[in-house]
């Protein structure tokens, strides 16, 4: 019976608090001169690539109905901006989609847990939704001038058929992949019924469901231009869509490219501003982002 | 026929009391019968382990009892809701460690003003003072199963229920944690039902040792380990016991290939 004369209990707090030390390792923020060198630059560098080739390339097409030069889409959008036009063009569009965005989240979200979580809702329209989100919103805008005319609300409706698929897509199956022991720890901590998916569900699912948003706004982004385009109606005031459009019934190649840049910069925007931080923070957050 | 929690008003003399529980389930083969009669008596402030081999239908028990699954047959009584601690460590990793306290804490009807300081005591009950603001991915194995046990206790059960909760951890890691087990069950006065297939564990933590034999799970033998705390998994004591327990699993283990 070999008895050791160290008390264990005092003993476990000392070795204990040594192996915390030893198995945590700090994780700082990077610093300014990484994220510039890691983040900024090597965009900055590919778009500067794009201009050199087009700058190279214009003499070459030389014909500036096919390919304007850089300059010439630099004083369109100049122009534009001296005109005051500039920011209406986007806030006309960018509004609207936004707003619709905004539809589409509140339509989306009840109806993908309605989906997630009562399985009769899940075998009736879960196939349906999946399958919307292959088929394109522009094959909505036919139907949506002929049912609303050509008005804002026809916009919402091809925003809304457009987003809310993927919006409740991304919320199943993130309650889809639910480890299905926070659930069981939830009940046993008292989370059932209604607590359980507040307290438990909803937030476990975040990751798919803010990966749902991203591809939401999108589809958004994308159905709204290719309503705008299409179903341009001077009361409905000038979107980039419209503007795009407006530029090719003019012929004018430099406003063509200046429409188009804007709305990829607009998508790209809204993109880093809004839905790439939102999913950095929840992935971060969560210990599942990897550092390269 | 039910799992029922003891009403308020009736004293009772135990943590948990299972009568003639018995567990099936319907597989591809009929009816298989996973637990078979299974009678247990804690009582409080007692520490219970029960031992077995795979199949024996131990975390199906700890189910039962946590309310989580209904018997077949027989009755289980617990003296309020059991708090349950699994071989995961089960945290929430959207919330922080002392968030994941207070969530229980909230759960039970916590007043919020109270939650913060009741979890920032419990934190310091398993020695992790200053890591409320933790994300669960920030903290090691063994500090991820304590934290599991500050939001077990938060509970304020008086029956908690574990389930191999530090099987996946390293051997050093798991021997301090024995011992931050045993003094916390001295100084919280909780009862203790502990499943695991380790039996070194089983004898270095208990008061009594279950051992279940498997397919169906029934219950082989009972020992009563009166070796004194604070023990040390590698007292002779605990090692003399391991030994003699050991023998009887392997009897029971080997049935299984005579047929």
């Amino acid at each position: 019976m070999a008895s050791t004369e160290t008390t264990p209990v005092q003993d476990a707090g000392s070795v204990e608090a040594g192996l915390d030390a030893l198995e945590t390792t700090a994780t700082g923020r990077p610093s300014l001169r990484q994220t510039l060198v890691n983040k900024i630059l090597p965009p900055v560098i590919a778009v500067a690539v794009v201009l050199a080739a087009w700058t190279l390339l214009y003499p070459v097409v030389d014909n500036p109905t096919k390919l304007p030069s850089p300059a010439a889409v630099g004083s369109a959008f100049k122009e534009a901006w001296l005109q005051g036009e500039l920011l209406g063009y986007i806030w006309t569009s960018v509004s609207r989609g936004l707003l619709g965005f905004a539809f589409a989240l509140l339509i989306g979200t009840p109806l993908g847990l309605l989906v997630a979580r009562v399985k009769f809702v899940r075998a009736a329209i879960g196939p349906i939704l999946s399958g919307l989100q292959s088929l394109p919103s522009v094959a909505w805008v036919p139907p949506a001038v002929i049912w609303l005319g050509l008005n804002n609300s026809m916009m919402y409706a091809v925003i809304l058929l457009g987003a809310v698929p993927s919006i409740a897509n991304g919320l199943v199956s993130g309650v889809d992949q639910v480890p299905p022991l926070f659930l069981r720890a939830g009940r046993t901590l008292g989370a059932t019924g209604v607590k359980g998916i507040w307290h438990i569900t909803l937030p476990a699912a975040l990751p798919g469901y803010v990966a749902g948003l991203k591809q939401g706004w999108a589809f958004s982004w994308r159905s709204l231009m290719a309503a705008e385009i299409i179903a341009s109606f001077p009361d409905l005031g000038v979107g980039l869509g419209q503007l795009l459009e407006n530029a090719r019934t003019a012929s004018d190649m430099a406003m063509v490219f200046e429409a188009i840049l804007l709305i990829l910069f607009v998508g790209i925007a809204i993109d880093l501003l809004i839905f790439s931080p939102l999913e950095r923070w929840v992935l971060r957050s969560r210990g599942l982002m990897v550092k390269s | 026929m039910a799992t029922t929690l003891a009403k308020a008003d009736e004293t009772v003399d135990f943590a948990a009391r299972l009568q003639h529980v018995s567990k099936s389930f319907t597989g591809p083969g009929g009816q298989q019968l996973v637990l078979d009669d299974i009678s247990i008596d804690v009582a409080p402030g007692e520490f219970v382990t029960l031992l077995g081999a795979s199949g024996c239908g131990k975390s199906t028990l700890l189910n039962l009892v946590a309310g989580l699954d209904r018997p077949t047959t027989g009755s289980i009584t617990t003296d309020g809701r059991p708090a349950l601690m699994f071989q995961e460590h089960a945290l929430f990793p959207w919330l922080t460690a002392g968030k994941n306290i207070e969530l229980a804490l909230k759960l039970r009807g916590v007043p919020k003003p109270l939650r913060r300081d009741k979890a920032e005591e419990l934190l310091e009950l398993v020695r992790l003072k200053g890591a409320h603001g933790k994300r669960v991915h920030e903290l090691s194995g063994g500090m991820r199963q304590r934290v599991a046990m500050a939001r077990a206790l938060a509970q304020e059960s008086n029956l908690l229920l574990m389930d191999e909760p530090f099987a996946a951890l390293d051997a050093i890691t798991r021997d301090v944690l024995h011992d931050e087990l045993t003094r916390i069950w001295a100084e919280t006065g909780l009862s203790v039902l502990f499943v695991t297939h380790n039996v070194r564990e089983a004898v270095r933590l208990a008061q009594r040792v279950i051992l279940l034999s498997s397919r169906p799970g029934r219950i082989a033998r009972e020992w009563e380990v009166d070796i004194p705390q604070p023990r040390r998994i590698e007292d002779a004591p605990v090692a003399e016991l391991s030994l003699e327990i050991t023998e009887v699993l392997r009897g029971e283990i080997r049935r299984h290939g005579q047929h």
